[in-house]
């Protein structure tokens, strides 16, 4: 695996069905790559967070993955409404998701969070009314 | 434990993936919300939930678990028995409440496990 392996996905907006079907696919690859067990599990709960946020929060999104030998890059953009405050965004617990959402099993305020706890490079921006993307990075001989 | 005999001390009734029913499982965890569960699971197999949507399945899926055990009669859609079975998740229906559930488990000797991923 020289050249990086690269994947694009949509991700439709509020279809709760299909949410988590680009980290399942992802998470599948990297499995058949041979990668690490713990590695694969931290990469798909950092997409599956991300995937789902932008499910929830932004009307859906796009998601690009780089995959190389010893690492793998995702990007996660949408244009939808943007976050405030993302200092707050980021704190474990806080969550504007409303009742429905509560009901699906979301909105504990833990998505950040886990991203930010599962990658080892993190970085995100937000600007209201123009969208979000998160980039994360993710090496698979770590910890 | 044999998922199977989860299903049989939670008098449950079983949706998916048949053949999955001899797999020993160690461990279990409960939630309803599935953040919590990514965040704080480590290598439970099962996950016991009062959620019952496609979601919940594909938590199941990230976090490598092979039983979902849904509570309180909730009975799976036809989408969720299929991601299941793509999947190699049972998922296992049972009558009892969450609390009464994880008790019975508990005291028959499924275990809660480590708590943190990393
Ligand atoms: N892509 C996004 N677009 C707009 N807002 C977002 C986006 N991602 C997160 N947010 C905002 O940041 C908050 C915190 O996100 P986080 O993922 O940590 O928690 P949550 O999605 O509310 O709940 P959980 O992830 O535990 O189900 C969200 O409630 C939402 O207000
Ligand atoms: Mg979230």
């Amino acid at each position: 695996m020289n050249d990086a392996l690269h994947l694009e996905f949509t991700v439709e907006g509020n279809n709760f069905l299909s949410a988590g079907s680009a980290s399942d696919e992802v998470k599948n690859t990297l499995k058949k790559l041979g990668i690490k067990a713990q590695a694969v599990r931290r990469v798909a709960i950092a997409m599956y967070e991300g995937e789902i946020n932008m499910v929830i929060h932004a009307g859906g999104g796009n998601a690009y993955v780089d995959m190389f030998a010893d690492h793998i890059k995702i990007v996660l953009a949408d244009t939808g409404k943007g976050i405030e405050d993302i200092q707050l965004a980021m704190q474990a617990g806080y969550s504007t998701a409303p009742e429905d959402i509560l009901a699906l099993g979301f909105g504990a305020g833990m998505g950040l969070p886990n991203m930010i706890k599962y990658s080892d490079r993190f970085d995100i921006q937000s600007t209201i009314g123009e969208g979000t993307t998160i980039t994360m990075e993710i090496d698979f001989d770590q910890r | 434990m044999k998922i199977r005999e989860i299903a049989e001390i939670l008098d449950a009734q079983v949706y998916s993936c048949y053949d999955r029913l001899d797999d020993e499982v160690i461990s279990a965890c409960a939630s309803d919300m599935m953040s919590d569960v990514l965040a704080f699971v480590k290598d439970q197999a099962v996950l016991v939930s009062g959620l019952c949507n496609p979601q919940a399945i594909r938590t199941a899926i990230m976090m490598d678990m092979r039983c979902l055990v849904l509570v309180r009669c909730k009975v799976p859609t036809q989408d969720m028995i299929t991601l299941a079975q793509q999947s190699n998740i049972v998922i296992l229906s049972s009558k009892l409440r969450m609390f009464a559930a994880c008790g019975l488990l508990y005291e028959q000797g499924l275990l809660p496990g480590e708590n943190t991923l990393v």
